[in-house]
C-alpha cells in the first residue's frame, strides 16, 4: 500500500534538525543539571528513527552510512579510556579530573573529564539504539 | 589503594570492546581472545599473590570515600575465584575453536564470552550491594546472548524461559536491595556489616535476608527455585554449557556465601538452619536427576544443583571447617563441571547423540578420553586423592561439628550416588558392544581432547597439592569468618 506521507516528510525535514540541536543542548546541559550522553543518545537516535519512518531505512542508510556496531564499541572504548586513563594517574579508578578554562566566546568555561565519558555514553546509546531498531526493521 | 584488583574485570572488558570492530577476522578474533584470556588470568595470579602477601585490597571508585562511593573489595576468597573464573574462561577459548562453529564465531561470540568474564570477575569482586546487582546484569546480558547465539529451534524456546526467570529474579533482586536500603540506609557491605548488629528489630531484617536467599537461589539453583536450569542449560553448544555450568550458578552461591558470612548473622538460629535444609533438599533433588536421566548432558547437569547443595551447606554451618571446605569445593566444583563438560561434550560429537543408550563401546577406539573421563568422574565423587576429596572431607567435618550432623551423613550418602551417577555414563559409553560412531578428525579430536586434559590436570594438581592451596583457603575463610577484617580493610582506605 502506497501512503501519502508529503506531510510527514515536510515536517521531518525541520523537525529533525530541532531535535538534533535540542541532543546536543541536553547532552552539554547534562554536567550540572538534567540531561547528559543517555538522554542525548536517546534524542538523537530518535532523531534518526524519524528520518527512516518518513524517508525509509534504506534512503537512511544512504545518508548516514555509519555501521552502528563499530559506533557502540568506539563508545565503549571511550568511556572505559576516560575511566581508565586515572590507572596512568594511579589514583582510583574512575576518579575525573577538571578545571577552568578562559576560552574565547566561551569566557569562563569548566571542562571536565567526565565529558568525555558522557561522549562515549552517548555512542553506545546511539549505537545500541539503531542497531535493535535496524534489526527489527529489516524483518519485513 | 592500588588499581590492580581491576585489572581482572578490565581487560576482558577492552578486549570485548576491540573485538567487536572486527567479527568477520576469524583468526584474530581466536589470537585476540586467546590472549586476553591469558593477560586475564596473569593479572588475577598477580592480584592473588598481593592480596596473600599485602592484605586485603580495596579501590574506592571516582575516589569518593566509603561508604559513598562503591568499593571493589578483593579478599583472598574472591581473589581465588577470580583466578579460578579467568582459567576456566582460558580453557573454554581453547575448546571453543574445534566445537562452536565459524558461523558462530563471526557473531560475537568471543566478545559475548569476555563480556561475561567481565560479569562474573566483577559480580566477584565487588564490595557493594547494589554494584553487585549491576555485574550481574552484565553477566546475564551476555549470557542472553549465549544461550540464543546460533539461534536453533531448542535454543530460542528455551531462552525464553531462561530470560523470563532472570529478568524476574533481578526485579527481586532490586525490591530486596531498596527494602534493605530502607531498613539500613546503605549498600556498601563493609558499612552494613557495621550497621546490621546495631539494628534491634532482627524480624524485619530476617525476612530480607531470606528474600535474598530467594534472588540469589534463582542464580544459584537451590531447591526449588532450580527448575529452569537444567532445560535451559540443556539447550545451548557445548562450550557454552560448560562455561555456564562452571561459572553462572557459582556467582549466585558466592553471593549467599558473602551475605550469609558478612551480615545477614543477626538471626543464625532461623537463616543458617533454612539454609542447611535447602541445602541437603537441593542435593537429593540433584540426585534423583542425576539417576533419572539417560542424557549426559543432563546427567553433568544435575551434578552442578548436587555440588550447589554441598557448597551451602558448608556455609550454613559457619564454622572453620565447613567454610573452608566450601571454599575448596567451590573452585574444585568450578574446574571439574568445566573438565566434564568438555569430555562428555567430545564423547557427544563421537556418537552425534547426546542419549547414553546409543553409545557403547568407546575404550578400544579411544583409549585416552575414557581414562581422563575416569579421573574426572573420580574427581567429581571425590575418591582421595583428587579435587573433590579434601573439600568434601571439611564440609562433612563441619557438618559433625555444627548443628546439623544429619546433613553430613546425607552428603556421605549422597556422594555414592554421584559417583555412580557419573560412572554410569562411563559404563554406557566406554564398554560393552562398539557402536557405529561419526567420523571425525584426528586433528579436531585432539584439539578437543587437549585443553580437556589439561583442565583435568589441574583438578588433579588442585586435589593431590591440597596442601600447598590450604593457606590460601584458610586465609580466605579467616575473612569469611570474622567480617572485623573485611570491615576495617574498606574503611582505611
Amino acid at each position: 500500500m502506497k501512503t501519502n506521507d508529503v506531510m510527514l516528510q515536510t515536517v521531518t525535514k525541520v523537525v529533525t534538525f530541532i531535535i538534533l540541536m535540542f541532543a546536543v543542548h541536553i547532552f552539554f546541559a547534562g554536567h550540572y543539571t538534567p540531561g547528559g550522553g543517555f538522554v542525548g543518545g536517546l534524542l538523537t537516535a530518535s532523531a534518526i528513527v524519524l528520518l527512516m519512518l518518513a524517508f525509509g531505512i534504506q534512503t537512511v542508510k544512504k545518508i548516514i552510512p555509519v555501521n552502528y556496531v563499530v559506533m557502540t564499541s568506539v563508545g565503549l572504548l571511550l568511556a572505559i579510556a576516560t575511566a581508565a586513563a586515572s590507572i596512568l594517574f594511579d589514583v582510583p579508578f574512575f576518579t575525573h579530573a577538571y578545571d577552568y578554562f578562559e576560552l574565547p566566546l566561551f569566557g569562563k568555561t569548566s571542562l571536565h573529564s567526565a565529558m568525555l565519558f558522557d561522549a562515549g555514553v552517548y555512542l553506545v546509546v546511539v549505537g545500541v539504539t539503531m542497531t535493535i531498531i535496524q534489526t527489527i526493521g529489516e524483518d519485513e | 589503594m592500588s588499581n590492580l584488583l581491576l585489572f581482572p574485570i578490565i581487560i576482558p572488558l577492552i578486549m570485548a570492546t576491540i573485538l567487536m570492530l572486527f567479527p568477520n577476522k576469524i583468526k584474530m578474533q581466536r589470537l585476540v581472545a586467546l590472549i586476553s584470556a591469558l593477560v586475564t588470568l596473569i593479572a588475577s595470579l598477580f592480584l592473588l599473590f598481593k592480596v596473600y602477601i599485602d592484605g586485603i585490597q580495596v579501590v574506592t571508585l571516582g575516589s569518593w570515600p566509603a561508604p559513598f562511593g562503591i568499593s571493589m573489595v578483593s579478599d583472598l576468597f574472591s581473589a581465588l575465584l577470580v583466578v579460578t573464573t579467568s582459567l576456566i574462561v582460558l580453557f573454554v577459548v581453547l575448546y571453543s575453536f574445534p566445537t562452536i562453529g565459524i558461523k558462530r564465531e563471526q557473531s560475537f561470540y568471543y566478545p559475548a564470552v569476555l563480556f561475561l568474564l567481565t560479569g562474573v570477575n566483577g559480580a566477584f569482586t565487588t564490595g557493594d550491594i547494589f554494584n553487585l546487582f549491576v555485574f550481574v546484569e552484565v553477566l546475564l546480558m551476555a549470557s542472553y546472548t549465549l544461550i540464543v547465539h546460533g539461534g536453533e529451534r531448542q535454543q530460542l524456546r528455551e531462552s525464553i524461559k531462561y530470560l523470563l526467570v532472570n529478568i524476574i529474579s533481578s526485579a527481586l533482586f532490586v525490591a530486596a536491595v531498596a527494602l534493605l536500603y530502607s531498613v539500613t540506609g546503605t549498600l556498601n557491605m563493609a558499612d552494613l556489616a557495621v550497621k546490621i548488629p546495631q539494628i534491634e528489630n532482627t524480624g524485619i531484617l530476617t525476612v530480607i535476608a531470606v528474600l535474598f536467599l530467594v534472588v540469589f537461589g534463582f542464580k544459584a539453583a537451590i531447591f526449588p527455585l532450580y527448575f529452569w536450569l537444567p532445560a535451559s542449560y540443556h539447550a545451548p553448544p557445548m562450550p557454552i554449557l560448560a562455561l555456564f555450568g562452571a561459572l553462572l550458578t557459582k556467582v549466585g552461591v558466592y553471593a549467599i556465601m558473602r551475605t550469609y558470612t558478612l551480615f545477614f548473622t543477626m538471626n543464625v538460629g532461623f537463616t543458617h538452619e533454612l539454609l542447611a535444609i535447602i541445602a541437603i533438599l537441593t542435593i537429593l533433588a540433584g540426585c534423583v536427576g542425576a539417576l533419572a536421566y539417560f542424557d549426559v548432558k543432563k546427567i553433568i547437569i544435575y551434578n552442578i544443583i548436587i555440588a550447589v547443595g554441598v557448597i551451602l551447606f558448608g556455609v550454613s554451618q559457619l564454622n572453620e571447617a565447613g567454610v573452608q571446605g566450601s571454599i575448596l569445593y567451590l573452585i574444585h566444583d568450578m574446574m571439574i563441571k568445566a573438565a566434564l563438560f568438555f569430555l562428555v561434550g567430545i564423547v557427544a560429537v563421537i556418537f552425534g547423540t547426546s542419549n547414553l543408550r546409543k553409545m557403547g563401546g568407546l575404550m578400544k577406539t579411544y583409549p585416552v578420553l575414557g581414562w581422563t573421563y575416569l579421573v574426572a568422574a573420580f574427581g567429581l565423587a571425590g575418591i582421595p586423592p583428587l579435587s573433590g576429596f579434601p573439600g568434601k572431607l571439611l564440609i562433612i567435618q563441619g557438618g559433625f561439628e555444627g548443628p546439623q550432623f544429619w546433613g553430613s551423613i546425607v552428603i556421605l550418602a549422597t556422594s555414592l550416588i554421584v559417583l555412580l551417577s557419573a560412572v554410569r555414563i562411563f559404563i554406557y559409553a566406554f564398554w560393552g558392544e562398539p557402536v557405529e560412531t561419526e567420523p571425525l578428525k584426528k586433528s579436531a579430536y585432539h584439539a578437543m581432547l587437549i585443553p580437556s586434559m589439561l583442565l583435568v590436570a589441574v583438578t588433579v594438581f588442585f586435589g593431590v597439592g591440597a596442601e600447598l592451596f590450604m593457606p590460601f583457603v584458610s586465609g580466605a575463610a579467616e575473612v569469611l569468618l570474622n567480617p572485623s577484617l573485611y570491615i576495617e580493610a574498606v574503611f582505611k582506605e
